[in-house]
């Protein structure tokens, strides 16, 4: 039961980062500026690597022989569990930009904790990935200002953003069952300390950016079952088909 | 050098040249040399960002993770690539800017190799392994010009473009131990990248309007044959090794000049797609220009912020 509950655990924050790399991967080529390109394939990178550290440990503790690939290309859009705001389209820079600030700033305070894992393998892999993060951090927190005090039209874009993605932030939070006995046994960090250094941190920069949080804003959840957007189904279609059309195959 | 005419300076200058001297931008050159330079640095550039877009056509789709890290991680060199030649080419008192409109407006060219499309995933081997593996021949050829920042960054890119060519070469030499559907991936990919990647070192010298002077400046310091032989000899026998056909019959080694002969290359089809009539010719611009006319409201958003910054006190 417990390596159950560590396994669903796993693959929470492995398909997180790896959905969130494929968008900032589909960039790569597009940026607005050359050094901004490079800049977002160097997080769809380190995205990338944490996905695949979390998901082989996920194969190693689920123990019936997965490995990362497996699991990244062989599961289907129910069997995901990355946050619903990973999955959102990228839309303008702006978009993209502030997606990576909400949830970077919820793996920033997550990793942070989590490396105090009762879970050694966990800790381990929490500690790596927090000092990436915090890279990741300050780069999106200075984007942000940037756009949202640049130019009117900027403004407006950020504010149109937002607009379009708070409602999928309350889904980074949602915790269940699974996820409160994990916290009882100090595998995971504690949900609600975590949106609290969410909360404050993003008030922060906004104040600085001058923007508002955005008041009664209706919360869509349904990561945590497996309920995702119409977006994730075509992020999939694209990410696996070439393993799916040769089964089998070593590449 | 006040007094000197500029028949007497260029004397001097070609004198430099002849010693084998490195010529260091503050340094007099011929205005005919600084601008030689700056087409085939910024064409360079600019072919390394148009680079990006048939491997970036592969980062959503690479079949194992492993290979999306890696593609991700060649893709962003690329972009850096371009980027250090384009701090090289400002080096001539041309501006970043300037190069890159001169780009997107159709004026500067750039290597016409990604005009063709990547259809398969086996086409990222292909471009690895002989796209790069002809660029290296070609760059570290140019890490000897008579240019001080382009002989620089080209021994630094040719460092990197090492990993992209054995990445490459192992993507096909790993399809070519798989499964039957997977061997007719790679060879197909041969097949279409093969005659490009001979294209890449250009006509035949006789053919080419800049030779004569860029080999004389030591710009340029082989012909374009000769480096088109050296990229055939070193590159069929790699094909060999992991059972590739070079899709030409009437290559065949010659024991006398222990060189690999070669049949007629197609230059009308080369000079077709320089002409714009390759299959993605337009998706390269169209996609370019894009990126451009999308990202200018954040281009235009981070300079006034800077300029608010800086007018508060603040280092932006």
């Amino acid at each position: 039961m417990k390596n159950d509950a560590l396994f669903e655990y796993c693959l929470r924050l492995g398909d997180t980062s790896l959905i969130l790399s494929q968008r900032l991967g589909e960039w790569c080529g597009h940026g607005p500026i050359l050094e901004e390109d490079i800049a977002l394939t160097n997080i769809s990178l380190d995205l990338l690597g944490q996905a695949r550290s979390f998901l082989t440990y996920a194969g190693e503790t689920e123990g019936k022989g997965r490995n990362e690939d497996d699991l990244a290309f062989f599961r289907d859009e129910r069997e995901f569990r990355n946050f619903l705001l990973a999955e959102q389209p990228n839309g303008d820079f702006g978009v993209t930009l502030l997606r990576q600030f909400l949830i970077c700033t919820q793996q920033y305070f997550l990793y942070q904790e989590l490396s105090n894992s009762k879970d050694s393998s966990l800790s381990a892999l929490a500690a790596r990935s927090f000092k990436e993060t915090t890279y990741h951090l300050r780069h999106c927190s200075g984007w942000v200002q940037r756009l949202a005090t640049g130019t009117e039209e900027s403004r407006q874009r950020m504010l149109d953003a937002l607009d379009s993605l708070w409602r999928y932030t309350g889904d980074m939070f949602d915790t269940d069952e699974l996820e409160k006995g994990l916290i009882k046994s100090g595998i995971a960090p504690d949900t609600d300390l975590i949106r609290k250094k969410w909360d404050t941190r993003v008030r922060e920069v906004f104040s600085e950016a001058s923007l508002s949080i955005p008041e009664n804003v209706f919360q869509i959840t349904g990561s945590r079952q497996g309920r995702h957007t119409e977006h994730l189904g075509h992020l999939l279609a694209e990410m696996q088909v070439v393993p799916r059309s040769y089964p089998g195959a070593v590449w | 050098m006040k007094n000197l005419t500029e028949q007497e300076r260029e004397k001097k200058f070609q004198e430099r040249i002849d010693r084998g001297e490195i010529i260091e931008p503050k340094d007099w050159m011929p205005e005919r040399y600084r601008s030689q330079l700056i087409r085939m640095m910024s064409q360079h550039a600019h072919s390394e960002i148009v680079g990006m877009l048939p491997e970036g056509n592969w980062i959503t789709r690479a079949p194992s993770l492993k290979r999306k890290a890696v593609l991700l991680a060649k893709v962003q060199d690329e972009g850096g690539h371009g980027l250090y030649i384009y701090s090289g080419t400002e080096t001539l008192n041309i501006s970043r800017e300037e190069l890159v409109g001169e780009f997107l407006s159709g004026k500067a060219k750039y290597s016409s190799i990604f005009n063709y499309p990547t259809l398969t995933w086996a086409d990222i081997g292909a471009i690895g392994w002989l796209v790069d593996g002809a660029a290296i021949v070609n760059q570290t050829a140019l890490a000897k010009c008579s240019y001080g920042p382009y002989a620089r960054a080209m021994v630094r890119i040719c460092k990197e473009e090492n990993f992209h060519h054995k990445q490459g070469y192992e993507i096909l030499a790993t399809l070519m131990k798989g499964t039957e559907g997977q061997k007719a991936m790679a060879q197909d990919a041969v097949n279409r990248w093969w005659w490009p990647s001979l294209m890449m070192f250009g006509p035949s010298d006789k053919d080419s309007p800049n030779s004569a002077e860029l080999m004389r400046w030591k710009v340029k310091r082989f012909s374009n044959d000769d480096l088109r032989q050296r990229f055939i000899d070193r590159t069929v026998p790699q094909a060999d090794n992991i059972g590739i056909k070079i899709p030409d019959p009437m290559l065949k080694f010659n024991e006398t000049t222990s060189h690999y002969e070669y049949g007629p290359i197609n230059w009308e089809e080369f000079y077709n797609v320089i002409k714009g009539n390759g299959i993605c010719n337009r998706e390269r611009m169209k996609a370019r220009r894009a990126a451009h006319t999308d990202g200018r409201w954040v281009r235009e958003a981070a300079e006034a912020y800077a300029k608010k910054q800086t007018a508060k006190g603040i280092e932006a």
